[in-house]
């Protein structure tokens, strides 16, 4: 069964693989988690603001970019960010844009839909007691959120933060549709070029396991020691 | 915008000449909730295996259920079709590769079992986290009763465990569907696909997508509703997830 295998081809593309291939994977879920999460508390927070018009655009939102694939979002603004860019930058025709400016966007924009109903979650943890003893001391609503209510909420949802940084990692591989060389990517290009699926897509396979896998221990003993200091 | 927009492109016929291009998205749509509907029979019946497998007092047995979930939850769904649809006709007898590679619907076959078993992982997490959630008593008091550990679980626990998790049942029913366009990988043309190829054709792309993303949109509108009666029917008099 493994007698023509040929290990070298894995060999002979390291390099490949990880410096370009899974540089980007890592750097485009680091940077899309971290956008994700800032735009996700914002829109949290438009949701619990109580202004009707508000909360209203902020689930629409999110109702909208948790019913549609992450493949048709990933089309969507592949085709969408060129115009998006002229518009911003005021250019007469479509901007062009790169691969990896178009997944960030893209991913950003996704993942903040997901991010913000956990800090949503995070945010109606913390008791109501909270803020209402920060406004009593005369905290402004920016200070109450930056101070008391964000941090503690942040906390208390990091491993499940964490959990979904570790889905939005597995979910960058679908940035193969537009044939971009991440992790994946780089590993397809290898075994389309000599003709080497089986080993390159069981190297791919082996290698997000074991990413994913430590990762998700890490969380667990994370939460572990959350769990203990509570 | 310099985008030419031609909202009447989904009544010209589409070059495949099987009718207009709305035909097409609709057969996408089609194949969508097939394989969709595929993937949850299978994710259904193996996740609740596995997760009642976890609960279970045998060692051998909750391990098997803990390597299941780990194996099929820790690689993108993504690179599992891959290792399905290229890598496993090739580790099999050649006589089974071929026919394997040789089978008529081959990526549709594939994504309704690889989408089955990947989403099998989330529903066993669900079912055991729902079986988990029931007092211990009520575990105590079938066994009090005579009834054995299989009874126990026909009778008592699992009737309460899936009304308790069929919220986040539904959930990952819409996943399972949202799933299906990965299999786009995989050469199904399923609804996004049916819209990259209508917006190859075109050239029509914005109105391409956004009759998938409508037609998404209904089918989530659809199974939420669908999925709230059929909570409310299955509700028991008397507890909270009646409600």
């Amino acid at each position: 069964m493994f007698a023509n295998f040929d290990f070298d081809v894995i060999r002979r593309s390291l390099g490949y693989l990880f410096f370009d291939g899974m540089t980007f994977t890592l750097t485009l879920t680091g940077l899309a988690a971290l956008g994700g999460l800032i735009f996700g508390t914002l829109i949290a927070l438009m949701r619990l603001s109580g202004l009707t018009v508000l909360g209203r655009v902020a689930g629409l939102y999110v109702d909208l970019m948790r019913s549609l694939p992450l493949v048709l979002v990933i089309f969507w603004f592949y085709f969408l960010v060129p115009y998006i860019g002229q518009w911003v930058t005021g250019s007469s025709r479509p901007i062009h844009v790169g691969a990896f400016a178009s997944s960030l966007v893209t991913f950003t924009i996704f993942e903040a839909a997901y991010f913000s109903e956990i800090m949503r979650a995070g945010i109606q943890s913390i008791s109501s007691g909270q803020p209402g003893a920060a406004q009593a001391l005369g905290l402004t609503y920016g200070q109450t959120m930056r101070y008391v209510v964000l941090p503690q909420a942040f906390r208390n949802m990091l491993p499940v933060l964490l959990t979904q940084t570790i889905v939005l990692f597995q979910d960058t591989s679908l940035v193969y549709v537009l044939s971009i060389p991440d992790f994946l990517g780089a590993a397809s290009k290898v075994a389309q070029r000599d003709g080497r699926l089986v080993e390159m897509y069981l190297f791919a396979a082996i290698i997000y396991f074991i990413v994913s896998c430590f990762a998700s221990f890490g969380v667990r003993r994370l939460q572990a020691r959350i769990a203990y200091v509570h | 915008m310099n985008y030419h927009w031609n909202w009447h492109i989904f009544f010209e016929p589409s070059p495949t000449g099987t009718g207009d291009y709305l035909d097409m998205l609709l057969s996408g749509l089609l194949l969508t909730i097939e394989t969709a509907l595929c993937a949850w029979i299978i994710a259904l019946t193996s996740g609740s295996i596995v997760g009642v497998m976890r609960t279970l007092p045998s060692k051998a047995a909750s391990w098997f259920g803990f390597a299941w979930v780990e194996f099929f939850r820790n690689m993108p769904l993504l690179v599992q079709l891959f290792i399905w649809f290229f890598v496993l006709p090739e580790l099999l007898p050649p006589s089974w590769g071929l026919w394997m590679k040789q089978m008529p619907n081959a990526p549709f076959y594939t994504a309704a079992i690889g989408i089955g078993l990947f989403m099998s992982a989330r529903v066993a997490e669900q079912t055991r986290a729902g079986i988990n959630s029931l007092p211990r008593g009520q575990k105590l008091a079938a066994t009090a009763l005579g009834l054995t550990t299989a009874q126990t679980y026909r009778y008592v626990l699992l009737p309460m465990a899936f009304r308790i998790i069929m919220p986040p049942l539904t959930s990952e029913f819409l996943s399972t569907i949202k799933n299906t366009s990965v299999a786009i990988t995989i050469g199904l043309i399923e609804l996004t696909g049916a819209a990259r190829a209508m917006q190859e054709f075109s050239f029509q792309v914005f109105e391409a997508f956004t009759g998938a993303t409508v037609l998404y949109l209904l089918i989530n509108i659809v199974v939420v509703i669908a999925m709230r009666f059929l909570e409310r029917s299955l509700a028991v008099p008397g507890y909270i997830t009646g409600k």
